[in-house]
């Protein structure tokens, strides 16, 4: 192109996560997956090797997917493709920047490679996804460079309960911000542990400068519409779809219920015979070391 | 003036947001009756084959082209331009609307690693627009009736015919709000959705 033009910059990357609100992101495993979600309004795929409920299940080391296997998802579908680097690994990150990958998530679902620190995200034109649990964690992923953020809930439960939690307490995070006098912002910013020019972003625009949206233990399309009524941009659906009897039509009643997440006639008409919805894991009953929400800080 | 912003998915917010501080009436589309008294309806940016099943399952694809036929105005940004194109290279079954003549070929300027920004010169703007593509499609050919308003390198990116206007880049990111000055001054003016 002969005209002067800008590549990677935080607007282009920032803007291209608003294409995806009022969407649903879908985990797939395969090719075949990939297009059932795109099939069934998918804004976008996440390939990765296993599901959450399967790493869940099976233990080990989790990594980065195979190339070859995100390649051929990203061969089968038109919608974007998104994948997974383990917390801190910037290697995985450069991997999934060169082939092309139109999303990476910086995600506790695998297995963290470095305790301390993050990826920093500015070094990438490839846009970041990073998981929160609070306001403070939110701002110091975005101060990194993150383009998009989600709450982390806890994945491969198929219990929203800590995807609210987590929403809850960002959201409410953000009103308090709000509320505040302009004097009170810096005690505010050490005491979230987060950058001031941030804090003073959520202070003067009620949000935060980039998507948010849900994740971990979305199963159903009332938990899709609720999550969005708490305030949430749109939703990642990780195990809920393919863990589920029938996924394609789990999948459209789940894209149907984030846009009309607040007309409860079309809510109930989408909810019903889904078939059987993934066995859910109810948290209290999980040992600590295995919460994957307390990965990353 | 009223204008529809559907909201289906994608950057319906930011459009919203732009034509609230030019002054007009805004209403969000999600279902048909939602159109009822609007003059134009923007379509925005996002996933267009997500954009493509909301819109049939509700009925919104028949009555947008009731609302154009009627005489109200339309504008589809990036995703939205692929929706009310006649033809996507590639994609014979993707569902459109079929309305302006201009035929688009989805993600052309490549995946997201390859989304750039550039300075336009919009025809009837006095400075250069900043504007953001992201997975732009490319409009690859238009009909007889097509007026370019911008080109990039040699491809129009801001066409219109009549009530009809496409932009492939995305004019509600850039915080500037001539395009969307320019869509209800030069494209919804012409809207005779009294009728509607």
């Amino acid at each position: 192109m002969s005209e002067q033009t800008i590549i990677g910059s935080l607007r282009v990357k920032t803007g291209f996560a608003e294409m995806f609100k009022g969407g649903v992101i879908m985990d797939v495993v395969n090719a075949e997956q990939a297009r059932i979600a795109e099939d069934a309004g998918a804004t976008a795929v996440m390939a990765l090797e296993r599901v959450p409920a399967d790493i869940r299940a099976q233990g080990g080391v989790s990594r980065m997917s195979d190339p070859d296997m995100i390649e051929k998802i990203m061969a089968a579908v038109s919608i974007p493709v998104m994948a997974k680097v383990r917390i801190g690994h910037f290697v995985e990150a450069q991997i999934l920047q060169a082939l092309g990958v139109d999303f990476v998530d910086e995600s506790e679902v695998l297995t963290p490679a470095d305790e301390n620190f993050h990826v920093d995200k500015h070094a990438f034109t490839v846009p970041f996804v990073c998981g929160a649990r609070e306001l403070g964690e939110a701002l110091r992923r975005i101060g990194e460079g993150a383009s998009m953020i989600r709450t982390k809930g806890e994945a491969g439960t198929g219990n929203v309960v800590e995807a609210v939690r987590h929403a809850r307490s960002v959201l409410g995070g953000i009103r308090a911000l709000q509320a505040m006098s302009r004097d009170e912002l810096m005690t505010a910013a050490r005491d979230l542990k987060a950058p001031y020019e941030l804090v003073l972003y959520v202070h003067e625009n009620g949000k935060l400068p980039v998507v948010n949206f849900a994740a971990g233990g979305v199963a159903t399309p009332a938990d899709a519409a609720m999550m969005m009524q708490l305030g949430l941009d749109g939703v990642f659906v990780g195990s809920g779809i393919f863990k589920s009897g029938d996924p394609s039509k789990r999948a459209q009643a789940i894209v149907k219920a984030v846009t009309h997440y607040d007309n409860p006639d079309i809510l109930a008409e989408v909810s019903r015979n889904l078939g059987e919805p993934m066995v859910g894991i109810n948290i209290d009953t999980l040992p600590e070391e295995e919460l994957l929400a307390t990965r990353g800080w | 003036m009223k204008i529809g912003v559907l909201a289906l998915q994608g950057a319906f917010r930011e459009h919203k947001q732009a034509f609230l501080r030019l002054g007009a009436e805004v209403t969000e589309v999600r279902l048909p009756s939602h159109l009822k008294g609007l003059q134009g309806v923007i379509i925005p940016g996002g996933e267009s084959t997500t954009m493509a099943k909301l819109m049939s399952a509700y009925g919104l694809d028949t009555a947008l082209g009731d609302f154009y036929a009627a005489g109200g105005a339309l504008w589809g940004t990036c995703a939205g331009a692929i929706a009310v194109s006649v033809e996507i290279v590639g994609y014979p079954e993707q569902p459109r609307l079929n309305l302006l003549d201009i035929s688009v070929e989805r993600n052309a300027y490549g995946r997201q690693v390859a989304s750039f920004e550039a300075d336009l010169q919009i025809e009837g703007l006095k400075r250069p627009f900043h504007a953001i593509f992201i997975r732009a499609p490319r409009i690859a050919r238009i009909g007889p009736g097509i007026r370019v308003i911008s080109r990039f390198a040699a491809d129009p990116v801001m066409v219109t015919q009549g009530r009809l206007m496409a932009t492939v880049f995305h004019p509600e990111l850039s915080g500037d709000d001539r395009v969307h000055r320019y869509f209800l001054e030069k494209v919804v003016s012409k809207s005779l959705t009294q009728r509607f």
